[in-house]
């Protein structure tokens, strides 16, 4: 009999849990080293520093325009991994499922897994699956690891920002944060505005086919835009500015923000990429982030100044300087 | 520390008595009622705040502002970047 | 980003020359203070201050109605949490503000059911969707507030909820300014007033500050050049001697305000006293509901025991939201008291005059 929700008896080791393991996870990821259903898989690595990253995606709702919490575990991981000038190749993957979860939504969330590892050009080959309590966790969680190999040459650290270096970033910010959170329970307001998810590690790539300076990349994740640049202001010991009028936006993200009380900068990106850039080099960077899908509207925001130490300022359309601080908590609405 | 955000009224809805309108915040579209603005009319401007829209912007008001302000400091503002 | 009636209010080159204008009027010492909180959060995040003449003080006022609610409605707000079947809804500025042991966000890291809305209707919405439980709504806010929250409790008895109660702490705005002066700590020549509780009651509210008090006052608006031609405004009247109300927030202000607000506000609600945090009590600037809409007072309805009120120790939101000391002059701040760790809620709201100063760096220390 087919079943339509997971349950408890999925994760205690018995028959169902071997069926859906066998029957979901296997087929859907199916390839040769995840294939033979080892305790662990084994794989070669090309010679090289590697690169290792994890993280846990635990996003409400699982559902959201542009993508779901799966899309959002393979992309997060992969730009992770990416972001150290590594080419990603293979992932983990864990899934904590609350009892009660419906098997088609658990399908739909696996194939968005599959179709960005393919475009990402990486594969899953050991996973893990816990079934819990109703109440043991809010409906799915999902955590990934990712290895690659660090590109030779490349040395890329928050704390390799010189003076003088260029700001470039690879288009509008905002995009994920705003649209997960016009979906929330109690704030729901229409946009067409989707999330940003999308592996960036061909236009990364890229990237460093044109420039071995790139000194600083980062997807500016939660705490948007400005938790990256104070990191890297702090970590080079340096002085961030940015021009406001060249981060791009799109008019419904700053429409959102205004209904909410936001500050754009602290709004969450999966999609984007931060890089501080030799300025001789700066240009050519930017010219590989256009030709990619994700980097259409990328721009040269700003420069590396020795003072502020630590610090990141904006110059404001307004026509003042500002300093850009971080996010402090978690981001709630400002009504009153 | 009241957040008042300008829209634009793009429809009007009548529910059991309760109106509410559908307002355009640059592309971002929420309900509010219209509670508090019976008067609020489609194509209208209004102040937004915790669901309700508390008043509605008077344009000829907005655009007077805007031209004492540029008679007040001599600087004459393009067209097009006044009209946006 | 071209957003109406947002984007022109902030054009860089209408700015310039306003700020000149500014420059070569004022002559006399102007200690300006802006009431409301979204004031402050707009001249320190565009740097206004910095762009001031010697002569122009900005004073940050006590506008921030999450700042000025007090310990002990916080705390009940608190106990009311964690009783077992009700869900508290509040607005997301609500969530870190402390009370005397512990905050909202802190009680449902705890397991209490408390959920950010966006609106009061959303809370009215959500007691008729879940009639098992007591929906509260933490009612804060001024005068532009109060009427939506008027117009919910007015909907909640429409359709005959039982489960759906509002612990109100509004406050109103003008009686609170007469206290302001009245105390005479601080030597005030000119209020930048607030303008969205203006939107809602008008201008008449307010003739007494220039009649009684001969203090110049502008209503404003909240984009950056709103608050630069207000501070305009306001260096005229202190230049020339005169004392009177202005509007610069034309677009969104009526001398009437908004009848029908006022009139939804009044139906609901009746002036009564209320305790500022830091400030004391205030007569006549709460509101309380009227006996037809008791039904809905949580505090009646649902009983709890609060626990002893107490205050921050070394904690000076007080003389802040006086206006008396500038944040930056504090003891605790930026030491003891941070937005990672606050102590008072000065520094914990995003409109509070010390978060806003410490975020922006907008002190001396900072920038000199």
């Amino acid at each position: 009999m087919k079943q339509d929700t997971i349950l408890l008896a999925h994760g205690s080791g018995g028959t169902l849990m071997h069926k859906l393991i066998s029957g979901l996870f296997a087929s859907k990821f199916s390839n040769p080293i995840l294939d033979k259903l080892d305790d662990s898989a084994t794989f070669e690595l090309p010679p090289g520093r590697v690169s290792f990253s994890t993280d846990t995606y635990v996003v409400q709702p699982l559902m959201f325009r542009g993508g779901n919490i799966g899309k959002l575990a393979v992309c997060g991981t992969v730009n992770d991994v990416s972001a150290m000038g590594a080419e990603p190749m293979y992932l983990s993957c864990g899934f904590v499922i609350e009892e009660g979860l419906a098997v088609s939504e658990l399908e739909t969330i696996l194939d968005s897994m599959v179709a960005s590892a393919k475009e990402a050009g990486v594969l899953i080959v050991t996973g893990d699956t816990k079934v819990v309590e109703k109440g043991g966790a809010d409906r799915l969680f999902i955590n990934t690891a990712g290895v690659g190999v660090v590109r030779d040459g490349v040395d890329i650290g928050a704390a390799k920002a010189k003076i003088g270096d260029k700001i470039l970033l690879s288009g509008t910010i905002g995009d994920h944060g705003i649209a997960v959170v016009s979906e929330r329970e109690g704030l729901t307001f229409e946009t067409a505005v989707e999330s940003d998810c999308a592996p960036l590690n061909k236009m990364i790539s890229s990237m460093l086919d044109v420039s071995r300076n790139v000194h600083c990349l980062r997807d500016p994740t939660r705490g948007g835009l400005a938790s990256a640049l104070n990191e890297f202001a702090a970590a080079s010991d340096v002085g961030l500015h940015i021009i406001e009028d060249r981060v791009p936006v799109r008019d419904e993200v700053a429409g959102a923000c205004e209904l909410l009380g936001y500050d754009v900068f602290h709004v969450a990106n999966e999609g984007k990429i931060v890089a501080i850039v030799e300025p001789a080099d700066a240009d050519a960077v930017l010219a590989a982030m256009k030709t990619s899908p994700y980097g259409v509207d990328a721009a040269i925001i700003g420069e590396v100044v020795d003072e502020p130490k630590g610090k990141v300022l904006v110059d404001t359309h307004f026509g003042s300087t500002r300093i850009l601080d971080i996010l402090v908590g978690e981001q709630l609405p400002r009504i009153c | 520390m009241c957040l008042g955000v300008p829209g634009k009224i793009v429809s009007v809805t009548d529910i059991m008595g309760m109106r509410s309108a559908d307002v355009d915040i640059s592309g971002v579209k929420r309900q509010v009622s219209l509670d508090l603005c019976p008067e609020a009319k489609e194509e209208d401007y209004v102040l937004v705040h915790a669901g309700f829209a508390i008043q509605i912007i008077d344009e000829q008001e907005a655009e007077e502002t805007l031209k004492l302000l540029q008679d007040l400091t001599g600087v004459d503002l393009p067209e097009a970047e006044s009209a946006s | 980003m071209t957003l109406k009636y947002i984007s022109e209010y902030r054009d860089p080159i209408l700015a310039k020359s306003l700020i000149t204008k500014i420059n070569q009027t004022s002559t006399r010492d102007a200690k300006l203070m802006e009431v409301c909180g979204t004031h402050t959060v707009a001249i320190a995040k565009h740097g206004i201050r910095t762009m001031m003449p010697p002569t122009v003080q900005l004073l940050s006022g006590p506008g921030c109605p999450v700042c000025v609610t007090a310990n002990t409605d916080i705390d009940r707000a608190i106990e009311l949490s964690k009783v077992d079947d009700v869900v508290i809804t509040t607005f997301g500025d609500m969530m870190k503000v402390p009370g005397s042991y512990s905050s909202l966000a802190k009680e449902k890291a705890a397991g209490s059911d408390i959920r950010v809305v966006y609106s009061a209707l959303d809370a009215v919405e959500l007691a008729e969707r879940t009639p098992e439980k007591r929906v509260v709504f933490l009612a804060v806010g001024f005068e532009t507030t109060a009427p939506t929250i008027a117009a919910s409790v007015i909907e909640a008895k429409k359709r005959g909820l039982k489960n759906f109660f509002i612990h109100a702490v509004h406050k109103t705005v003008p009686d609170a300014l007469r206290a302001l002066i009245e105390s005479g700590e601080v030597k005030i020549t000119g209020l930048i007033l607030p303008g969205h509780v203006s939107a809602i009651i008008g201008t008449k509210p307010y003739l007494f500050l220039a009649d009684e008090y001969h203090v110049p006052c502008v209503i404003s608006g909240f984009e950056p050049l709103d608050v630069l031609q207000a501070i305009y405004m306001l260096v005229r009247q202190i230049e020339s001697g005169e004392a009177k109300i202005e509007v610069q927030y034309r677009r969104g202000v009526l001398p009437d305000g908004n009848q029908v607000a006022v009139e939804t506000m009044n139906k609901v609600f009746e002036p009564c006293d209320a305790d500022w945090r830091a400030i004391g009590v205030i007569p006549g600037t709460g509101l309380k509901l009227r006996e037809e809409y008791a039904e809905f007072d949580a505090v009646a309805a649902i009983e709890v025991e609060l626990p002893p009120v107490r205050e921050p120790k070394g904690c000076q939101c007080g003389e802040v939201l006086r206006g008396v000391l500038f944040p930056y002059q504090c003891k605790l701040f930026g030491k003891a008291c941070t937005p990672e760790a606050p102590v008072g809620p000065c520094m914990v709201s995003s409109e509070g005059s010390c978060a806003a100063y410490y975020r922006y760096s907008d002190y001396p220390e900072a920038t000199g």
